[in-house]
This record gives structure tokens, sequence and C-alpha cells, in this order.
């Protein structure tokens, strides 16, 4: 028994030994393939993530280009609101050729709605234009001005420009222009191309901005002919071609023999050609309507104006303020003689354009006298813009009512 | 007046006065067989507009006029399914017919607004337009003026000598009279509401054919409330129509002339005139007790037979 139990103890211990040995060298190996099998499942987690992470960065670069995109190619919307339909060969007319030119900017699409009565109803154009997310919205005629405000301060984003008027909001701006310079020039070819010394001069109301252009074309007649005088007959409507021209024949009747117009339709126009004496348009040019008759026109060319308002937005340089353009700026000036103006007043005439356009001089320049005599601008003085914005009376020179 | 100023005056007051004329004697005849059409403002616009755009295309002005003329009878003939189809109100329907009348010829001018057409040219009668005064006043006009002297000539007979006439004044003073003897009343109604709109056309189509040679939206400015008017002061007579509408015409060229020669009245009042003239004149004509000259069956509609 002795005998066995050390190589029993030794067995025993190696077996011992080995069983330690074993769970010493098993459990080791265990906690290793674990991990192994943790890490490459986390490893597995990660790819998954990297790949969702990586899709969803490309979706977003997707998304970033294309607000990149439109970043870029912003297309600008312009709205327009006239007052009467745009082929009337006028005022609105007029103002839809400036549309053209702002519409063949870059970047930039152009609507209008035309024939928009003044009042509630322009309200409502206006409101659907800011509600669609126009950039610029001009409305060109007075009687938009208080709805045009009452717009522009719900939509403070929108620029609003409202033309001929006097109201403003910080993002309500007016514009208009010297037509009375132009209105001066064509005086001076109607001054030199009368015989009888009567100018007829048909009228729609007797707001300043009308009795302006009166004042201004019989001091451009004074100055070429000083015996002259224009006789002036109200309408007090815009657009009536018949109405217009019955008041154009009335001015006939009593020896008028140059037909001028504060009037959209070319109504006066075709009285003065049927009756075989000269004309003077307005708004655009009116040749096509008396080609025999038509001497010249005061015209309006918005297009300047109206490009440089668009590009001011854009650029973010856009401020709220009252712009009076005249003939240097480009917004007015005087369309091309008929063939019957003779060089002399057509050099003449564009003498006193030169001086006009290099601004030295203006139309109201002192003295300047009323039909009763009394002076309203002193010798020496030129009339200021608040004066002439507010002109309420005639001339010398003038024969006519205010009423 | 020295006739210097009076001749160009009355010469002015017949050509304005002649789209009045047209459209009154127009009214005249629909109200004459017992149909009252209180839509000539909006048939005389439809007729300028028609005519305006057929002169356009066809370049010939005399296929404008007729144009013009057909399309008034045309819309009349609504008026006449109205009153005459359904027996509907007539001065509801003809209320109707002056809105979608001005609407309908807004809506399909605007695009021609301001564009030129061929039109009628002054063409002075040869020998008559040498006659001292009557010349000038008369027979220095376009053709459309000078057919419109006819007009009332015919009228006149028509309503006074033919039997066709004078069976249409039956239907409109006594239409149960009439269609007792034998007459088709709802016939001559049509041709009374037909006619008459045609009359209508032609007067718009006075405006944007000879008057100008242009179309503009509303280009009628009230002349057709002022025919209706007309028809009242006239006593429902084609003659009297030419004096109303020539007086009119007359007191419209006025106030310009006025202004021109440089009155010193306020235009505003001035324009106030030819619609001052209108109250004035339903006022007096009505004064002497003779609204009863109007047709005794006017704006009545007919029973069915049973």
């Amino acid at each position: 028994m002795r005998k066995r139990s050390p190589y029993l103890m030794v067995f025993a211990c190696i077996v011992a030994l080995l069983f330690i040995l074993s769970s010493c060298a098993e459990k080791p190996d265990n906690d290793l393939s674990d991990q192994v099998e943790k890490l490459s499942k986390e490893n597995a987690e990660l790819k998954d993530r990297i790949q969702a992470l990586e899709k969803e960065n490309a979706e977003l670069k997707a998304q970033i280009d294309e607000l990149k995109a439109k970043v870029e190619v912003k297309e600008y919307q312009v709205g327009f609101v006239y007052v009467s339909p745009i082929g009337d060969a006028g005022w609105s007319y007029a103002h839809d050729q400036g549309r053209l030119a702002v519409e063949a900017m870059d970047g930039v699409t152009t609507s209008y709605v035309e024939a928009v009565p003044e009042g509630p109803d322009s309200e409502r154009v206006m409101l659907n234009m800011a509600r669609k997310g126009y950039d610029v919205i001009f409305a060109t005629s007075f009687g938009y001005m208080d709805p045009m405000l009452k717009v522009a301060k719900q939509f403070p984003e929108v620029v609003f420009e409202h033309c001929s008027g006097f109201k403003m909001a910080p993002n309500m701006g007016n514009y208009f222009g010297r037509m009375y310079q132009a209105r001066y020039l064509s005086g001076m070819v109607a001054g030199a191309m009368t015989r009888s010394n009567i100018l007829g001069y048909v009228a729609a109301f007797p707001i300043p901005e009308v009795i302006r252009g009166i004042n201004a074309f019989t001091i451009g007649a004074q100055e070429v002919n000083p015996k002259v005088q224009v006789r002036v007959v109200w309408t007090k409507t815009w657009y009536d071609p018949a109405t217009e021209k019955e008041a154009a024949k009335s001015l006939l009747d009593v020896g008028a023999d140059v037909i001028a117009q504060h009037q959209d339709s070319p109504g006066p126009q075709e009285a003065a050609q049927e009756k075989g004496v000269y004309s003077v348009g307005y708004n655009s040019d009116m040749s096509a309507f008396a080609p025999k008759a038509h001497l010249t026109a005061p015209v309006w060319n918005w297009g300047p104006l109206y490009k440089q308002i668009v590009e001011q937005v854009r650029k973010g340089t856009w401020k709220s303020e009252a712009i009076w353009y005249g003939m240097k700026e480009g917004t007015v000036d005087l369309a091309p003689f008929g063939p019957m103006v003779p060089d002399s007043v057509r050099q003449k005439v564009l003498a006193k354009k030169q001086e006009l356009l290099a601004g030295g001089t203006d139309v109201f320049v002192g003295p300047v006298k009323d039909q009763q005599g009394a002076v309203r601008i002193p010798a020496g003085k030129t009339a200021s813009d608040q004066e002439m914005l507010g002109m309420k009376y005639f001339v010398q020179g003038v024969v006519g009512t205010l009423e | 007046m020295n006739p210097e100023v009076l001749v160009p005056l009355l010469a002015a007051a017949v050509q304005s006065g002649t789209p009045i004329l047209y459209a009154t004697l127009g009214e005249i005849l629909t109200e004459r067989s017992g149909i009252l059409n209180l839509g000539v403002e909006g048939i005389m616009l439809v007729g300028a507009l028609a005519a305006f755009l057929a002169a356009r295309l066809t370049g010939s002005p005399v296929v404008g006029f007729l144009i013009g003329g057909l399309c008034g009878a045309l819309l009349a003939g609504v008026h006449g399914m109205v009153c005459l189809g359904f027996r509907g109100n007539q001065v509801v329907s003809g209320l109707a017919l002056t809105i979608l009348g001005t609407g309908l010829a807004n809506y399909l001018g605007t695009p021609f607004v301001g564009k030129a057409s061929p039109g009628f040219d002054a063409v002075a009668v040869p020998l008559l337009s040498r006659v001292p005064l009557l010349g000038p006043i008369l027979f220095r006009h376009d053709l459309l003026v000078y057919a419109s002297y006819l007009v009332p000539a015919l009228l006149w007979l028509y309503l006074r000598y033919t039997r066709w006439g004078l069976a249409l004044r039956a239907v409109g003073e006594y239409p149960e009279a009439a269609e007792a003897s034998g007459l088709r009343v709802v016939g001559y109604r049509w041709i009374g509401v037909l006619a008459g709109g045609c009359l209508m056309g032609f007067g718009g189509a006075y405006l944007s054919l000879a008057y100008t040679h242009l179309w503009t939206n509303g280009l009628t400015a009230g002349r057709g409330w002022i025919a209706v008017a007309l028809v009242i002061f006239a006593f429902w007579k084609p003659w009297r129509a030419m004096l109303g509408a020539y007086l009119f015409g007359g007191v419209m060229a006025f106030q310009f002339r006025l202004q021109a020669t440089g009155t010193h009245l306020p235009s505003s009042l001035l324009l106030m005139l030819p619609y001052a003239l209108t109250v004035a004149v339903l006022v007096v004509s009505s004064w002497k007790g003779r609204g009863d000259e109007a047709p005794a069956a006017l704006g009545t509609n007919i029973e069915p037979p049973d």
C-alpha cells in the first residue's frame, strides 16, 4: 500500500495538474472566441451603420446640390398690374413694353394682369400675386396706391412699387417720370408747325400731372412762337376714343391746327388726320393711327427703370424711395419726328433736348406767370419738385379753366 | 351764334346723334311689338365689337356693319327666348342682357383694344353738300349717317301704312284681340325683338366703324341707356326719335365746344348736360301726361292659348 501510494499521488497530482492546466488552458480559449465573436458582430454593425450613413450622406449631398441649383437660378417673379388693356397704344402699352425688357433679363419671369379696376379689385389681384410668392410687384395706376399699401403691410418680404402716387412703406416705393420735359419739346414742335397760332389740347382730368404737362407744352410752344395760345378741353376720361375724338373736333372747329393730348386713346389723332391738320401723340409713338398728322409724341420708356429696380432687389440693395426720373435717365423721350417736320425745327428741338440731357436746365424756369399775370416762379429761379408736383395753375397763354 | 360756330356744331350733333338714333329706332320697334328690351347697352356693345372684328377680318366695313347688326339681333334673340319662349320677366331679362353683353364684349374684345380697323370715311354728297347751311350740316358725313336718314322714314311707313306694321302695333297694344283676329302674336313679337336688336347692333357698329375706327371696352359709354330714355321722349314715333337723338348729340358736342371757346364754366357742369337733359326730358314727357302713348301691352307677356 505504502509502495503504491506515491505513484498514485503522483498520478493523482498529474491528473489534477492536467485538469487544472486543461481548465486553465481552456478558459482563456473560450474568452477569446467570445471576444472575437463580439467584435465581429460589432464590426458588422459598424459596417451597417457606415453604409447607412454613407447612404444618408449621399442623399444629403443630393439635397444640397438640389438646393444649390435652386439658389443659383432662383427665378425672380415680377408681377405687373395694369389699369387698361395693354393693346391700347397708350399708358398700359408703354408699361408693358417695360415689362418685356424685364422679361428679357436672365432668371426673371414676369406676368401681368390687365384692365384691373382701381379699388378693391386691384387689392385682390395684388394679394394673389403676393401669396403666389412674387418677389416684386409693380402697380401702374394712381388709384392702386391705397390697396397696394394694405397688401404691402401684409407681405413685408415682397417688394412693392407704385407708379405716380405719394404713399410709401418700408417695402413699398414709388416711381414716376418727368414727362413734362418731353411735353415741353413736343410743344416746341407744335409751336413751330402751327399757322393759326392756336394749339388744341385734349386733356383728361385737372390734376397736377396733367396741368404740369399742359404748362410745359405751352412754355415750349411759346419758346419758338410767342404768339401761340393753347386751348384746353377736359374730357374727364382717360380712355374713351369717341369722346376724345369729339373733344378734338371741337378744338379743330375753333381754329386749332395742331392737336395735342393727355389721353390714352388715339381718338384725337384720328380727328386731326381727318381734318388734314397736325397732331402730337402721347404715351407711345401713335403715328400708325395718323401717319399724315403725327408730328411727334412725348413717350414713356419704362424699361431701364424697371430693370434697375429688379436688379436692386436681386442684389439686395433695394430700398424704399421715391423715384422721379426724367430724360437724363431715359424714362421719358420724344417719338421720332414725322416726315413733315422740317430740318430747322428738328435741329432746334434736338439742341434743347441735349440741354435737358446734360441736366443744366429745366422747363419751369422763372419768370413764369399764371393766366392772370401773377408771377408764380420769379426770374432766375427754377421750380422745385414740390412746386411741380403740386402745380394747380395754368401759365399765361393757356385758354381754359381748371375745373 | 354766327353760322361759323353753329354749322360745325349742328354737323357734330348729327354725327354724334347717329348711333343713338339707330339704337332708339331699334328700341321703338321692339317696344311697339309689346316687348320692353332694357339690354340696349349690351346689344350695342356686342354689335360694335362684332362689326369691328368682321371689318378687320374681311377688310370690308360694309360686311362689318351687317355682321354688327346680325350679332345685335342674335343677342336680342336671347331676350326673345326668355320673354317669348319662357315668358320670363322682361325687365330682369333686359338688365341681365346688358350685363351679359357688356361682359361678353369686354372679354372677347380686350385683345383688340387700340387696334385699328377699316371703317367708313366722310363722303360728301355731290350736289346736296353745296347747299348753304343744310349741305355742311347734313351731307358731309359717312354713308352710315345717310343710311340713318332713311331708317326713320322706312320705319314710319312700315308702322303706319303696311299690314305687317299695323299688325305688329296691334300685337303691342292688345295681343288678345290680335290673337282673336288670327294674327300670330308671338311671331310678330319675334320680328320686333330681332329687327330691333339688329338696329341696336347697327348703332354699336356705327361707333366702332365710323365715329372712331377703334374698339375699346365700354365704347358705348351709356348711349344705350340714353336711347331707352329717348324712346319715351319720342313717344314711340320714329321722327321724334330723330329729333331727340340729334338734340342729345348736339348737347354732347356743344359742351366740348363751350370749353374750346374758353368759356369759364366748370367742365364738370358741362359734362353733366346730356344726362341732366335726359332727366329733364323724362320729367317733361310724363308731366304732359303723354306717358300713356306707350303701347298698352308693353312689358306684358302673352298667356299661352288655352
